[in-house]
């Protein structure tokens, strides 16, 4: 079985390291900029950090959505040491976007970025999203895994045969669904509480049933649970289902082997960053009973 | 000055190469730079049979490196000859082929397979892996296995050097550089990760699911330095340092304590084109430091 065997979109242009520039970065939710950093407790914060590409960077047309970029700026020393990987939010008109959470110290560290700072990108890299424009299409969008699907509804040439269905714990506004295409179908759902959890999948099982029924397609992208979720009842209700998965990563370029998962039809560990980071739901193992239902599908899609 | 330097018959553009386990098959970098521009690449370690490595999480990020308990997944030795040797420009830079089994007689099979195949330049015989159950670091720990598994494998290179790639975790690191230099090694290689673990106060897990991983980075620099210098002087092999080199300064001090080459490990994932800045940069720190020759240069460290 080839090692680099094609399993969702493949990329579009083949990968630059570039040293890009900050032009603005902002919070979303509140009104806050470069000078003033999130102050309140546990900073689990929103951000959109626009960077300037430099002229030989892929642009609008070199990148597919769903890949994504790791990022590295040129402050960090050793310290923080690894790049970290971000989905592409936009690619358009000379500007780079990147939607990102607070959750650790290297997102911490960028959530201080200024205008004019440098940060070192390497990209676009990993396989994106299909693209089916006459098929209904169904984006499940768990937390900031909403930002691959910005620039996928952007770039999609029918985007009212789009639906979004989003999942969050913060209030809406922390996310920039204003992003998103004039008249495209959104439902945001918030969860705050085991019930609502509950509630949630109830709704995310009917939508999948339903995008099932009539042969359509349905895109995730999520925290792990999501994730496993989706898988399972995409396997249940026998639907034509891609996952992005959210792999922690040292290099993005398939030499650390540090960010790999399994799969159902290769012998080896397969690398999320450069045979992923989206898959088809059959083909992964996420550490859920699939009551076998997966090796049906094989033919469907 | 022209940089080139020779190992053993081993003839280098330069003395920048890529280290096992960082530079996937090389291919892999070849968007980031002329892989032609390096001294060498050191392809990730090959097994006889395929292998698919440890259980996730396998990499944890710590204070300037990181612990990786990969496991050696890997395609096997003759997936990477028939797959990947053929995509690399082993015309015009030496690929070093990094060999791991179990025991001698495997690495012996390997070694002939290996050294067999005209795109191979030399052979790198890792006996110091900490993330393996069988082999690995075990063979490095003990002079007289690492002296046995060398001899196997010289025995079968034929006319390619041989590099034999050591531990720092060991009491005595020249005692088992001379037992490899008894064994015929042509070539010293060091070091190999730092056995080390990471824990997480809040789940009280360890970071990584082996537990138990190898520390690599500049955090380690200073530990690889102090090996190459004490090997240098007790074994009289040329050797290739590495260890948390990260710029063309890194390299030259390796080269000053006694290293003739060194590997770039870790900085490969800081940026991936890391090894090609360092190459094109090392000629222009040479001529501002007015370095001539690397005979003057080499070891010449004043302690």
């Amino acid at each position: 079985m080839p090692d680099d065997t094609l399993m969702a979109a493949d990329a579009a242009s083949s990968p630059v390291c570039r040293e890009f520039t900050v032009l603005e970065l902002r919070r979303t939710g509140l009104k806050a900029d470069l000078a003033s950093p999130s102050k309140d407790g546990p900073d689990h914060s929103h951000w959109l950090l626009d960077l300037e590409p430099p002229a030989d960077f892929p642009g609008e047309g070199g990148w597919t959505p769903g890949q994504f970029v790791m990022l590295r700026p040129v402050s960090w020393a050793f310290e923080p040491l690894w790049a970290r990987p971000f989905s592409i939010c936009m690619l358009e008109r000379g500007v780079l976007r990147i939607f990102f959470q607070v959750v650790g110290r290297g997102t911490r560290a960028m959530s201080v970025l200024r205008r004019g700072d440098r940060i070192v990108v390497w990209g676009p890299l990993g396989r994106g999203f299909v693209v089916e424009p006459e098929t209904p299409t169904l984006l499940l969008a768990g937390g900031i895994g909403l930002a691959p699907f910005i620039g996928y509804a952007r770039r999609h040439p029918r985007p009212d045969t789009l639906r979004l269905f989003f999942g969050h714990r913060p209030e809406v506004g922390e996310y920039p669904l204003d992003l998103l295409p004039q008249g495209m179908a959104v439902e945001a759902s918030r969860q705050t509480c085991a019930e609502e959890l509950a509630c949630f999948v109830g709704d995310l099982e009917r939508r999948i049933a339903e995008y099932a029924g009539t042969d359509g397609l349905i895109l995730a992208c999520g925290p792990h649970p999501f994730l496993q979720a989706v898988q399972s009842l995409a396997v249940k209700h026998r639907a034509r289902a891609q996952l992005s998965l959210e792999n922690r990563m040292a290099c993005g370029v398939g030499a650390c082997l540090g960010c790999v998962t399994e799969t159902t039809n290769q012998a080896l560990p397969v690398k999320v960053c450069t045979q992923g980071p989206v898959f088809w739901a059959h083909e992964l193992r996420l550490g859920v009973d699939l009551g076998g239902n997966q090796a049906d599908l094989g033919g469907k899609v | 000055m022209n940089p080139a330097v020779e190992l053993a018959g081993l003839r280098l553009k330069n003395p920048v190469l890529t280290a096992s386990g960082t530079f996937g098959y090389g291919v892999e970098f070849a968007p980031y730079g002329d892989l032609t521009e390096l001294g060498g690449i050191v392809v990730k370690g090959l097994s006889w049979e395929p292998r698919a490595g440890n259980p996730m999480p396998r990499i944890a990020e710590t204070p300037c490196g990181m612990l990786n308990a990969i496991g050696l997944q890997n395609i096997g030795a003759h997936r990477f000859v028939a797959e990947k040797l053929p995509l690399l420009p082993w015309a015009e830079v030496p690929v070093i082929a990094n060999l791991y089994a179990c025991d001698v007689e495997d690495f012996a099979r390997l070694a002939e397979y290996l050294a067999g195949q005209e795109g191979v330049a030399a052979l790198e015989v890792n006996i110091s892996c900490p993330n393996v159950q069988a082999g690995g670091i075990l063979f490095g720990q003990d002079p007289g296995q690492a002296a046995r598994v060398t001899r196997a494998v010289k025995e079968k290179a034929g006319t390619k050097p041989v590099i034999v790639k050591l531990s720092p975790n060991v009491t005595d690191i020249t005692s088992v550089a001379k037992a490899a230099a008894d064994g015929g090694a042509d070539i010293l290689a060091l070091i190999n990760t730092l056995s080390g673990m990471a824990v997480d106060v809040r789940t009280r897990m360890p970071r990584l699911a082996n537990v138990i991983g190898g520390l690599s980075g500049p955090a380690i620099k200073p530990v690889g330095l102090r090996c190459v210098h004490q090997v240098s002087r007790a074994v009289d092999l040329p050797i290739i340092g590495l260890g948390g080199i990260a710029s063309a300064e890194d390299v030259l001090e390796y080269i000053l304590v006694g290293a003739w080459a060194v590997q770039i490990g870790t900085a490969n994932f800081l940026r991936p084109d890391t090894a090609f800045r360092i190459a094109a940069d090392l000629p222009k720190l040479l001529d501002d430091l007015g370095v001539t020759s690397w005979e003057e240069f080499r070891g010449a460290l004043r302690a």
